[in-house]
């Protein structure tokens, strides 16, 4: 396994990627709530983050 | 981590997890129908053409029929029966009247009827008990036909499933330490893929499960919400009527009265439903008009005027107090029909994320439950595969 070549990583670049998805999540899980227009255009593009993540790790990162 | 900090996290996600898993898929496949409860109805059911379309009955727009003209309409299909509530919408005259034999009778016992205001003309009528199949979908995913037992174990499930979601997020951290984020390892073995899917599905859907897991335990709660409500807060605003017989409805006086004071007390706001005497909603004396805000986001907190049902007298009008609120913006936050259509694809697509992380994370632990020997034979299989 590649575990043994490779050294550990710090917390902060463990969590990175998803404190940043975690963080736009909630932005668009509240946005929609405060009005209508570009705010609901806002949470579906934040809450389209874990999608494009997934879409992402699927081409760039499967082995 | 310590190694002894691992092992207690990874029992505390497997324990909580395995009990709530089964309900959780329950939830999941009940509640993907249910996102689009809206759409479903619109295809499957006859739209009705209004009188006065875009007008909306909760409004004081000329042409839209007095509220107890179409008190009088309902109660006449019902015969014998007592107002419950009713209900205004603010984009179309179509309103509901509920009715039922008592006026504290169950929910199981009421009958709901929809009008539109501006003909008086009756849309249609469903007793409370049956609605088809999206009715039993929604009865399944609230209290799976249990009645407050069902919702508070569901409550106990979702609390049970937020510990899933942390004590995930601290195993994340193990798990990824020599890998990149995104990593999903198809080649090697199922066990290894699922568990990468397992982790990166989890770890991106995070937020969203989180906060409909949570929003799902506070609905799961709304009667025992409204209770303390009612017993607190609506009990203090009415003290001077403590003590006193219950109104009958006999003696309800004109619902015009009552609307025309409340509006004075709460101007520019709109009526969302009236909740009448002795119902859960009320005190056995009043109609409690309540309204909503003003702007997008305080529309959803409501603000009751109590007006006394006899005589239309103005009692009292407070917002409602901080748990109730947070009830009520659980609704949409928890079913994501606040944001158009595309929310609600999102809703679905984060729902199967959510199935999938289910799904894996059971096979995980049924792969797990091997003998010993096959684990280990897989372990050295694992490590005859050349590293990436």
């Amino acid at each position: 396994m590649s575990r043994r070549n490779k050294r550990s990583l710090p917390l902060r670049a463990i969590f990175a990627w998803p404190a940043a998805i975690f963080l736009v999540g909630i932005v668009g899980l509240v946005s929609a709530l405060t009005g209508d227009g570009w705010r609901d255009g806002l949470s579906w593009l934040a809450l389209a983050a874990p999608v494009a993540a997934l879409a992402w790790a699927m081409r760039a990162r499967r082995y | 981590m310590t190694r002894r900090a691992i092992r207690l996290w990874f029992l505390v996600h497997k324990w909580s997890s395995l009990i709530c898993t089964a309900f959780l898929l329950m939830l999941c496949i009940t509640g993907l129908p249910l996102i689009f409860h809206d759409e479903i109805d619109l295809l499957t059911e006859e739209q009705p053409e209004f009188g006065m379309s875009g007008v909306g009955s909760s409004g004081t727009a000329e042409g839209l029929l007095p509220l107890d003209e179409m008190m009088q309409r309902a109660l006449a299909n019902r015969p014998g029966e007592v107002p419950v509530f009713m209900a205004f919408d603010n984009d179309q005259p179509s309103m509901t009247v509920t009715t039922a034999p008592r006026p504290d009778s169950p929910a199981a016992e009421m009958t709901i009827q929809s009008f539109d205001r501006s003909t008086g003309q009756q849309i249609g009528m469903v007793a409370e008990s049956d609605g088809g199949v999206m009715h039993f979908l929604l009865q399944l995913h609230t209290d799976m036909f249990l009645g407050l037992p069902g919702m508070l174990f569901l409550a106990v499930i979702g609390i049970l499933f937020t510990a899933a979601l942390i004590s995930g997020v601290v195993l994340y951290a193990p798990f990824m330490r020599k890998l990149d984020f995104g990593t999903v390892r198809v080649s090697r073995s199922p066990r290894l893929k699922w568990l990468d899917y397992h982790n990166l599905l989890g770890i991106v859907a995070l937020a969203w499960m989180l906060v409909v897991g949570l929003t799902g335990v506070i609905n799961a709660l709304s009667t025992p919400i409204e209770d303390i409500w009612q017993a607190n807060e609506l009990a203090d605003m009415t003290s001077e009527y403590a003590g006193r017989e219950a109104l009958p409805p006999a003696r309800y006086g004109s619902l015009n009265r009552a609307m025309a004071q409340a509006r004075t007390v709460l101007p520019g706001n709109n009526p969302q439903f009236i909740a009448f005497p002795g119902g859960s909603f009320s005190s056995d004396h009043h109609y409690a008009v309540f309204f909503q805000g003003d702007t997008p986001l305080t529309e959803r907190l409501l603000t009751p005027a109590l007006i006394d049902a006899e005589t239309g007298i103005f009692t009292d009008a407070r917002p409602m107090p901080w748990y109730y609120q947070a009830l009520s913006l659980s609704r949409p936050l928890h079913f994501g029909d606040y944001g158009g259509l595309p929310l609600k694809l999102l809703w679905a697509a984060l729902t199967l994320f959510t199935i999938v992380v289910l799904g894996s994370g059971l096979y995980l632990w049924l792969v797990k439950g091997e003998s010993s020997s096959r684990a280990h034979l897989r372990k050295i299989e694992q490590l005859a595969v050349p590293a990436e």
